[in-house]
């Protein structure tokens, strides 16, 4: 996994509540049994005008002037700005998939849904939740300044804008210790694997049925 | 030791190490795979040289991908048949136990793990798919992950997590008549929202639940992810152990008993301290019927679709506005006044036995109505469908002009042929009213069983009392 560190980027507005992860890739495109690709299909209902498939080139496709990625004052953007609820729905690791491969690198909102929350973590992407009132105040400020910025530092924690203005997010250790360093987090389970199979050899005398085999 | 909750207690049982900061690593003892969540988890195995740790853990079944269609042509499309095909190889390749496609218990993953005992209470089990909710109906932890989640728990048995709060929603009173599990929980998200969950473990409770089959249970923890919690929660009693006695993986003979004792417990203690706590009263629930694009903007058959100018907070307005303008309904519109041109009783909230019998019990010597292009009835699994066809159910069904499908999740995700054209209207028994969700364009209203098949025979949303 890539390691997250300190990010410099255009923000990009999404100004909606609730966003599920059918709108961010719909589900057409989880037939693909690869990890990457899915950038050109983020959010393929709201930012074509026809119906995305598979496999399909999306360069000549009628893109949808009113979304607002879309926007060229847009373009580039590596953090995406959210409205509450950010990532409801299903568990598809599909959606941070296609955020990292279309360039985000960041999503900042109010609050996100759990497992959205979760895959993020696992695929350098680095969820941000501010408070409501700040949230609002970033949008009014995307919206009015073209080439909008934040500096983003997961290390101290903070979001920065170009007056020098910093508010403080939360994370917890772990997950920052594993995204400021690209950790795999697999290869840091198996460390314990002795710790494990103790813990299975207890569990199997106290509830032998749990490791009846399904077959 | 203090009170504990039924999660506090199915939490404690699976810590395998604690970190200071309360980072935990939680042990696994089941594992359902699916083709859609799964391709790159393998990959990520073979690429490691890793293997999975218990392949004796894990029940693989395809379900998302697999047509309905019943002339056994198999898949038409070559994108969702490489998936299918990717599963079966890979669960070769490692020994992993799958009902392929032409087993006949194969079905959807949530459906078929309660009906082959392969979901026992006191487990955690895990799926890449959010509605693994669903198990929590027998006392097991059990919520939704990630891909890469998945391949974790593949290569060490065990998932990172951090403990959740604890929610209690409390159901007493009698429901009413016509009243079921969907119009429960769809009015449980009516209340607290589709948010209102995140970061909980919710546990339902009460004299109401306790009454309630498994089944209908099944139906509630299902769709606590639409309330934003991962993991919903009803603790054992006899109706759970009679549910799974004799079930194809449960335990038999003196391990089954040991078992039932140790599932006796897995119920919260009196007075066990809840972060947060619901008082539901269930005769104020009836039919629930949703009107926009998430599952919390739902109302009862009673209802009207709500007004945007009516709400003060911009984001609320605005959402509101949207929904009503995707969904093509005016402000003030009667629930009873729509009318859905598509009808589909299916996936694995509400595609097991009881919930056929309930619609037909609806359709029984009725007809479909001639506005209604589409009428569909999915099972569940092969086993619901042999079970339905055994007590003429699908007679029943045919003869009113619904279509009787193969299992599969079908609709309900559209990621098989069974879809909506833009802007089709459907009542629906799934899950999920997103945007696109059923077909990109397609305008979905979830409802219960019963209230699908009486809307389908009346041509707008009704109830069967008032067909």
């Amino acid at each position: 996994m890539d390691a997250f560190t300190v990010l410099d980027g255009l923000v990009a507005p999404l100004d909606r509540a609730n966003v599920d992860t059918d709108a961010i890739i719909p589900k057409q495109f989880l037939k693909s049994i690869k990890r990457t690709g899915f950038g050109p299909n983020l959010f393929d209902e709201w930012r074509y005008m026809d119906q995305g498939e598979p496999g399909r080139d999306n360069s000549g496709r009628p893109l949808n002037p009113d979304f607002v990625l879309n926007q060229s004052r847009y373009e580039g953007a590596s953090i995406l700005l959210a409205r509450e609820n950010f990532g409801c729905g299903s568990s598809r690791e599909h959606a941070p998939w296609a955020l990292f491969d279309y360039g985000f690198r960041c999503i900042i909102a109010p609050s996100f849904a759990d497992i959205f929350f979760n895959n993020c973590f696992k695929n350098a992407i680095l969820p941000v939740v501010l408070n409501e009132n700040i949230v609002d105040d970033l949008f009014i400020r995307v919206f009015k300044q073209p080439g909008f910025m934040l500096k983003v530092d997961l290390s101290a924690q903070t979001v920065e804008f170009a007056d020098g203005e910093k508010a403080r997010f939360e994370v917890e250790a772990f997950r920052k210790h594993c995204l400021l360093n690209g950790l795999d987090d697999i290869g840091l389970t198996l460390e314990k694997a002795e710790v494990i199979k103790l813990y299975e050899k207890r569990r199997q005398i106290e509830a032998p049925w749990l490791f009846d085999p399904v077959a | 030791m203090g009170k504990q909750t039924l999660y506090d207690k199915l939490w404690e049982q699976h810590v395998v190490h604690s970190e200071d900061d309360g980072t935990s690593l939680i042990y696994i003892d089941r594992h359902l795979v699916h083709e859609v969540t799964s391709p790159q988890a393998f990959e990520g195995l073979h690429i490691a040289g890793r293997k999975p740790w218990r392949t004796g853990s894990m029940l693989a079944v395809p379900d998302h991908n697999v047509p309905t269609t019943t002339d056994g042509a198999g898949i038409d499309d070559p994108v969702s048949r490489l998936q299918v095909d990717t599963l079966d190889q890979n669960c070769n390749h490692f020994g992993i136990t799958e009902f392929n496609m032409a087993d006949p218990r194969q079905g959807i993953v949530h459906v078929i793990g309660p009906e082959q005992g392969a979901t026992l209470p006191g487990m955690t089990i895990v799926c890449g798919d959010s509605h693994t909710s669903t198990h929590g109906a027998f006392g097991a932890l059990a919520f939704g992950i990630g891909t890469s989640e998945v391949e974790h728990v593949m290569a060490t048995q065990c998932l990172i997590q951090r403990k959740s709060k604890n929610m209690r929603i409390w159901i007493e009173g009698e429901l009413r008549h016509g009243v079921s599990a969907k119009d429960i929980v769809l009015a449980v998200i009516g209340e607290i929202g589709t948010a209102g969950g995140t970061g909980y473990a919710i546990e339902f409770a009460g004299p109401v639940i306790r009454e309630l089959s498994m089944e209908s249970r099944m139906t509630i923890c299902n769709m606590t992810i639409e309330a934003g919690a991962r993991a919903g929660l009803i603790a054992v009693d006899q109706t759970t152990i009679d549910y799974l006695e004799g079930r194809p993986f449960a335990p038999t003979g003196d391990t089954w008993k040991n078992a039932v004792e140790a599932w006796r417990s897995l119920t919260s203690d009196d007075d066990a301290h809840f972060d947060h706590e619901i008082k539901i009263e269930a005769s104020t629930i009836l039919p629930q019927v949703t009107w926009g694009t998430s599952p919390e903007m739902v109302t009862d058959i009673e209802g009207y679709v709500p007004d945007p100018n009516d709400y003060e907070d911009p984001t609320i307005s605005i959402g509101i506005a949207r929904a009503l303008e995707y969904m093509g309904l005016e402000a003030g519109t009667a629930i009873r006044d729509i009318k859905p041109e598509l009808v589909f009783i299916g996936s694995c909230t509400n595609s097991r036995i009881e919930d056929l019998r309930e619609a037909a019990d609806v359709v029984r010597g009725r007809r479909v109505a001639p506005s209604i292009k589409q009428a569909l009835v999915v099972p569940g699994s092969g086993l619901v469908k042999r079970q339905a066809e055994a007590e003429g159910l699908h007679q029943i069904f045919i003869d009113a002009g619904f279509e009787w499908r193969n299992p599969g999740c079908s609709m309900c995700l559209a990621m098989n042929a069974d879809r909506l054209k833009p802007g089709e209207r459907c009542a629906s028994t799934s899950n999920r009213n997103f945007e696109g969700r059923q077909g990109q364009g397609g305008r979905t209203h979830l409802v219960s069983p019963s209230i699908a098949a009486a809307s389908a025979i009346a041509g707008h949303f009704t109830s069967a009392e008032d067909l």
